[in-house]
């Protein structure tokens, strides 16, 4: 029976699952491809940095003045190092430094957008919910803060609370949140009005588990946009903030930090000391900025034109 | 109408109040400032008395309450660093944070706007692929790290362009500007270009999304059908349609522009309020500080005020709204 040995031979595939699919339409796009991969690329070399960079620029004893202002390619005093970007004045290697100084970018980065995604999240499900006073209310703060520049909200913050890791991630936070709240009320807002909901509402579930388990799953997709995005902007806010001083203190050598140290170097055309921290800091933000453009276009088909 | 008014001006105030709370009773959680004004080796009873002519040895709410009481009279503290009054301070440098503003305000337009309209007017093609590059690059590159790279390029490798400090300041058709001579311009020109460079890439934006809009009317394809010839099409039939937007924007993203400007003074040592601002937190200088953030958030203020009221008078649907 040729047609049932067919069948037989032809094992059925397994159905792909969503998150796989999704993946394989992500990688269709070339330069959403090459940006995952930078950014995983950028992420290791971030989180492995104590082990694979050359030198810890922040060891005393490693670091010497006497290697101070190499052009980038020179050999150490003693030989035993090469500083492929370079030195600053205290005769840091420059490549070691921007590895350590990525681990504090990224982290700053995500954590600050974890914390505003979750409280951003929390208010906005309340305000989609609950609705009348509630939801007013939450909404005219939202207005009224995005009314204005976030570097504005942050340079006010940080003027009054001060320098430090903790005031600079409490102003990312706040000036992060009500990005995060504004659209998850607005995809809450439409899902509440599905017959879904209201049969569990009906049912007589408890608020919070109506918000959190039924309306909550529903809105990721646009959520997860916004993350992204939301990080790459944070991480140029915190950026812009060290570099001016206001920022993380000088114990957390962000990449910010290390453009600005090496600002009063590039009159003299000692450019290594703060363009190639910048240069990593535009492929960080550039991959996240367009791994999240590329997120937007596979999670909502109709704008992929 | 007078409803809508009275009760946008009410909140504006309610708010402008908050924030002054807010900038005040957070400048009294970080140093004191006695301790960099007096010389190191003063004594205690001298350190009090420096306490006391600045009047930092009140309860906190009595500081607040008379800083609000003369702020209503204009008087905002003095400086503690240059020990002149903190709002002739901020008013003293605005001139050269608008000059900035403005003239990065028209190359944003008169780069952004036609080729806004160029890259609408088609579907694809090679200016479109570098008009979004371009996009994205304008959300990339921080301003600071652009201005660095400017700088090395225009003043430290082919000395063209001087990299910080405002030139000679000349008089032109009755206003003080750096627009005067060469001198001057010269000066303006790249941190003008480094603000004007993210507000390009949005007003292109804009543009095009507004150009994609209008051509795709009946009334547009009407006059193309009856002959009009191309020049003529855009000039009287999509450029005004598609400006209105774009101007109202413009306006808006001004204020951005005095907010940016904090980091193109600062790194071009232009001598505006912006550079003023960061220089006055790191002296821990309060009362500018205060002065500062009092005086911007006011002008986000009214410009969002005279904004929506401008929607207000402009979009009747919205005045039948507000009256019912």
């Amino acid at each position: 029976m040729p047609a049932a040995l067919a069948i037989a031979v032809t094992p059925v595939p397994p159905a792909p699952s969503p998150t796989r699919l999704l993946l394989k339409r992500f990688l269709a796009s070339p330069v959403g491809a090459v940006a995952l991969g930078l950014l995983l690329l950028l992420a290791l070399l971030a989180v492995a940095a104590p082990l694979i960079a050359p030198q810890n620029p922040y060891d005393l004893a490693t670091v010497s003045v006497m290697n101070s202002d190499l052009v980038p390619g020179s050999r150490s005093e003693d030989g035993t190092l090469t500083f492929l970007l370079g030195s600053d004045a205290a005769g840091r290697d420059i490549l070691s430094a921007i590895l350590y100084g990525l681990r504090i970018s990224i982290g700053v980065g995500i954590a600050s957008a974890l914390i505003a995604l979750l409280v951003g999240t929390a208010l906005g499900l309340v305000a989609a919910h609950f609705g009348g006073q509630v939801d007013a209310f939450l909404m005219r703060i939202v207005d009224l803060q995005l009314s204005f520049p976030t570097i504005l909200v942050a340079l006010t913050l940080l003027a009054t609370l001060g320098q430090g890791v903790d005031k600079t991630l409490l102003a990312l936070v706040i000036v992060q949140w009500a990005y995060y709240a504004r659209n998850v009320r607005g995809s809450a807002l439409v899902e509440r009005r599905k017959e879904y909901v209201e049969a569990a509402i009906g049912q007589g579930l408890p608020a919070l588990r109506v918000m959190f388990v039924h309306i909550l799953p529903n809105c990721m997709a646009p959520l997860l946009v916004t993350a992204t995005l939301q990080t790459a902007h944070a991480i140029t806010l915190e950026a812009t903030m060290s570099f001016l001083g206001i920022g993380l203190p000088p114990t957390e050598p962000s990449l910010g930090l290390l453009i600005a140290n090496g600002f009063e170097y590039l009159l003299s055309n000692k450019y290594w000391v703060s363009i190639y921290p910048g240069i990593a800091l535009v492929l960080l933000v550039g991959a996240i900025n367009l791994v999240g453009d590329r997120l937007r276009a596979v999670l909502n088909p109709r704008d992929d034109q | 109408m007078i409803d809508t008014l009275l009760r946008r001006i009410a909140q504006s105030a309610v708010v402008v109040l908050a924030m002054s709370l807010l900038a005040f009773a957070g400048i009294h959680l970080v140093g004191d400032p006695v301790y960099l004004l007096v010389d190191p080796a003063a004594t205690a009873a001298e350190l009090e008395a420096a306490r006391q002519s600045l009047g930092l040895d009140r309860p906190i709410h009595q500081q607040y309450l008379s800083f609000l009481s003369s702020a209503l009279s204009g008087d905002l503290g003095r400086s503690f660093v240059f020990n002149q009054p903190a709002l002739g301070l901020i008013l003293e440098r605005l001139p050269a944070t608008l000059e900035l503003a403005i003239v990065s305000l028209l190359i944003s337009a008169v780069i952004g706007i036609p080729l806004g309209l160029a890259v609408g007017l088609r579907d694809g093609g090679w200016l479109k692929r570098l008009v979004s590059a371009g996009s994205i690059a304008g959300v990339t590159v921080p301003a600071f790290w652009l201005s660095l790279l400017l700088i090395l390029l225009f003043s430290v490798n082919l000395g063209w362009l001087p990299s910080s400090g405002r030139g000679p300041v000349g008089t032109l058709l009755g206003i003080r500007t750096s627009l005067a001579s060469w001198e001057g311009l010269s000066h303006l020109l790249l941190p003008a270009l480094t603000l004007a460079f993210a507000n390009t890439a949005i007003v292109i934006r804009l543009t095009e999304a507004g150009t994609r809009e209008v051509v795709s009317q009946e009334y547009v394809r009407f006059a193309r059908a009856k002959g009009v010839g191309p020049l003529r099409l855009m000039a009287r039939h999509i450029a005004p349609n598609v400006m209105i937007p774009v101007v109202t924007a413009l306006g808006l993203e001004f204020g951005h522009l005095i907010a940016f400007s904090v980091v193109t003074e600062t790194v071009f040592a232009w001598p505006g309020m912006g550079k003023l601002i960061i220089d006055s937190i790191l002296r821990l200088d309060r009362p500018v500080v205060v002065a500062y953030l009092m005086v911007t958030l006011l002008m986000f203020v009214l410009i969002n005020l005279v904004v929506d009221l401008l929607y207000v008078v402009l979009d009747p649907r919205l005045r039948t709204k507000a009256a019912a």
